[in-house]
């Protein structure tokens, strides 16, 4: 009895406390860690794949997978570099397009899965595919610039206007001036709205019931294939609101930027199935997955730990987050039976 | 001779004290069927005599020698086989009957690198025919119906060359005919010496083919008949600890029409249903499998469309073409096989049961959790659900349990229609008892629809049974003095009536 306490305590709290004991290790034995610059950091460097990573939770909570989330990112960095630097359209527009144009691959990538049949994996895969190389197409492959040559000889006359790199760039002044970064603002925001979502209404709930047991949805009266649809909408949106960050933080439409978005994003949506030994996708666990995430790689680079060991470290934590949540807490449920 | 003895066998979890000192034997070339109510040990039982887990205290014994399996391999080494409730634990759906018969022949040490797809046939063919078994060896097991899968599952079982086999409720998704090749197959293996645990509930099955009864409650032995001819209501008595009483059907008949089903054409080629079911009426309908009354109950619930024909609920016309549409005209439907069709194994028993009206437990779709957790109380109340709290996981719940927050799942709103198909299946009957009073009781105000394929449980809670053959109804008669004989002459299509009547 007294065990099993423990490791009901342990898979519950494990986590948190991990995270808990290795800020105040950092603190301890690394200068500079506990500050708020630090802090603020930390956040701005999680930010985006943050976002992504609780759109990916939706569609992990209707037993669905994303994978085209992270090209849909690049797609929307490149999009909202082409709006304004080459079609010389305002932020506002270029913004509202990325936003649409992350919706439609979702209904799209939705529309395959339910409609098509297509196994969710293989057809946000193919969607990836797809962006990947889409996102090529207009600009020849080239990276996008203010004042960039164009293919007919003349020279793109748009800019990265002030408004969008504000979303980027801009700083609130919290205790310290200029302290809290745009995107971590947007991550914060995201992350209430998504839990909120899914834990506290009813449709969050259904998306629940259909992620545990599809028929049974369905056969009391829930409509599966729209909120399925609507999971992989969710899911575009977020992606493409990280890539228009990405866009507003780097001021140009970069072909190489965003390569780890969805390997990251994925790890920290993984990572918290075992936060609170929920064992199941959920938007909170999501948020501490990406910040516990954060939070290791700025100790370790303050510690003076070489660039090139951080995807080991991320995989590290991702293999025993998920080993606590696959072994550990089916263990202590088969108990009662 | 003693094939298998179980001694003083203990087994807790936690505290839950589950196995309390079970005492058994099994003799070769015998059927001992064991029941229990849902909770009394017998899966619990089962579990620890296929390895899946230790005993705490006791000891077991195959033909004298001590028997400890360390995992399910090592029981099965020993010739402890067991045949699961769910049927494709036990096979492999994708491959043909041949692999799926040969299986063990590809796992075993030093099989082939290469598998010989011919020899695998014939051997597999003679294990078939050995078995009574007329498919074609090359058919994919997918394709097969319920029953030949779960002969398979045993024919596979067989290969093991078991001295122990142990049936857990073999018969749960059979029909009464495909029950009748399964006790053929039953009776076959019992002739051959093999020692056979065969657990279940239902009766039809205990009386066809029982040698032996052995009664469950709580952890322990109840009752013990081995005297010819074995005492069925002293084993029932036994297993509940009271005796089986006669339910008394207040017959129901003067309501006004809700539900009218006018000329349905149910499958192609059968003749038209039509019947009405009055306002707190419970109508059974009862029949084989594939005799058309689950289609019946999917063409209601809007799952499938019939071929022709008009539904009508209180006048108005009434054509759902999806389960959210039928809901929404308050015809609701608890599915049968709970556990494909109705349970949501991640959440706890609030959030299973409130799920189908969750817009009414919500405000501006943000879930009042208090609410639900209040609606479930009630209803745990009502229903008399065993277990700690509203919280708890569905999975903590025995079978029974779990079928009762299913059922109460639909009672918590008012409809018009309440279809229940196959609301006892894996139920005891004390859960069943519960059950169906409180459907009785609470009939009023609603037309309810029984799919039943027992007539047993049909007799129990109806006050019209429905006999449904070959998507037509082969008969129906009040619930008042029935004739037994004529009822199973229709269920099994020899009764051919003169007129079809209409209430």
């Amino acid at each position: 009895m007294k065990r099993e306490a423990i490791l009901t305590f342990a898979i519950r709290f494990g986590f948190l406390i991990l995270l808990f004991g290795m800020v105040i290790y950092f603190s301890a034995s690394a200068n500079g860690f506990a500050s708020p610059r630090s802090a603020a950091f930390i956040l701005q460097s999680v930010a985006i794949t943050g976002i992504l990573a609780l759109g990916v939770t939706c569609t992990l909570v209707v037993d669905g997978f994303d994978l085209s989330i992270g090209s849909v990112a690049t797609s929307a960095l490149m999009l909202s570099a082409y709006a304004m630097v080459i079609l010389e359209l305002s932020a506002v527009s270029a913004v509202l397009l990325c936003l649409l144009m992350g919706a439609t691959v979702g209904l799209i990538n939705g529309l395959l899965i339910v409609k098509f049949k297509v196994p969710d994996l293989l057809a946000t895969l193919g969607m990836m595919f797809l962006l990947i190389g889409l996102q090529r197409i207009p600009t020849q492959g080239n990276s996008i610039a203010a004042g960039m040559k164009l293919t007919d000889g003349s020279t793109a006359e748009g800019t990265f206007s002030a408004a969008f790199l504000w979303l980027g760039r801009h700083r609130f002044d919290l205790f310290v001036e200029k302290l809290v970064p745009m995107p971590v603002v947007i991550f914060l925001l995201t992350a209430v709205v998504i839990w909120v979502f899914l834990e506290l209404t009813r449709h969050g709930r259904l998306m629940y019931a259909i992620g545990s047991n599809e028929r049974a949805a369905a056969l009391v009266g829930a409509n599966v294939n729209r909120y399925k649809i609507a999971a992989y909408m969710i899911s575009g949106t977020t992606a493409s609101i990280g890539g228009i960050l990405l866009a507003a933080r780097l001021g140009r439409g970069d072909i190489a930027s965003g390569n780890n978005l969805l390997l990251d994003s994925v790890a920290a949506a993984l990572i918290g199935f075992a936060v609170l030994g929920a064992a199941r996708a959920n938007a909170f666990g999501t948020a501490i997955g990406a910040l516990f995430v954060g939070i290791l790689l700025q100790g370790l680079t303050m510690m003076n730990a070489p660039y090139y060991t951080q995807d080991f470290v991320k995989g590290a934590v991702l293999v025993i987050a998920l080993v606590f949540t696959f072994y550990l807490s089916a263990k202590s449920r088969a108990g009662g039976k | 001779m003693k094939a298998c003895e179980i001694i003083g066998l203990e087994k807790s979890f936690g505290g839950n004290h589950v196995l309390r000192g079970v005492d058994m034997h099994l003799n070769a070339g015998e059927v001992v069927v064991l029941m229990g109510a849902n909770g009394a040990g017998k899966s619990t039982l089962v579990k620890v005599l296929c390895g899946f887990h230790f005993n705490d205290a006791g000891a077991m014994r195959l033909d004298g020698a001590d028997y400890r399996p360390k995992d399910a391999a090592d029981a099965i080494s020993h010739g402890v086989v067991t045949v699961h409730q769910s049927i494709d634990d036990g096979v492999i759906p994708d491959l043909d009957v041949a692999t799926n018969l040969m299986l063990n022949r590809l796992t075993e040490a030093g099989a082939g690198l290469l598998v010989h797809d011919g020899a695998l046939r014939r051997a597999a063919q003679q294990v078939a025919d050995n078995m009574g078994l007329s498919m074609d060896v090359r058919t994919r097991v997918a394709d097969l119906s319920v029953a030949d899968r779960q002969m398979i599952s045993i024919a596979r079982a067989m290969a093991y060359e078991p001295k122990v086999l142990i049936l857990d409720e073999p018969t749960s998704s059979l029909s009464a005919s495909e029950a009748d090749r399964l006790f053929t197959l039953v009776d076959r293996l019992r002739a051959q010496g093999v020692a056979i645990l065969y657990i279940s509930h239902r009766m039809s099955d205990i009386r066809r083919i029982a040698d032996r009864i052995v009664c469950m409650r709580d952890g322990e032995i109840s009752g013990h008949f081995d005297q010819s001819p074995l005492d069925y209501d002293g084993a029932v008595t036994a297993m509940l600890g009271h005796a089986m009483t006669d339910v008394n059907i207040d017959v129901q008949r003067n309501g006004q029409p809700i539900l009218e089903i006018h000329q349905l054409v149910i499958s192609g080629g059968s003749k038209a249903v039509s019947f009405n079911a009055k306002d707190g009426e419970v109508i059974a309908i009862t029949g084989l499998l594939g005799s058309g009354k689950s289609v019946l109950a999917d063409i209601i619930f809007g799952l499938q469309s019939p071929k022709s024909g008009q539904m009508r609920i209180n006048g108005q016309v009434y054509a759902p073409s999806s389960a959210a549409q039928a809901v929404k005209a308050g015809v609701f439907m608890s599915s049968k096989d709970r556990s494909t069709n109705a349970v949501i194994p991640d959440f706890d028993i609030a959030n299973n049961m409130t799920l189908p009206f969750l817009r009414q437990f919500s405000c501006a779709t943000v879930l009042s959790n208090r609410r639900q957790r209040k609606a479930a109380r009630d209803m745990i109340g009502r229903l008399d659900i065993v277990c700690q709290s509203n919280g708890d996981g569905i999975g903590t719940l025995s079978g029974g349990n779990q079928q009762k927050v299913m059922i109460g799942r639909w009672l918590l709103e008012k409809c018009r229609v309440l279809l229940l198909d196959e609301p006892f299946q894996g139920v005891d009957i004390g859960a069943r008892r519960d059950i169906g009073a409180h459907i009785r009781e609470t009939a009023k105000g609603r037309a309810t629809l029984v799919f039943v394929a027992e007539l047993d449980e049909a007799l129990e809670i109806a006050d019209r049974i429905i006999v449904m053959n070959e998507g037509e109804i082969a008969g129906q008669t009040e619930n008042q003095d029935v004739d037994m004989e004529t009822l199973i002459a229709q269920v099994s299509g020899a009764f051919i009536p003169q007129k079809q009547v209409d209430i």
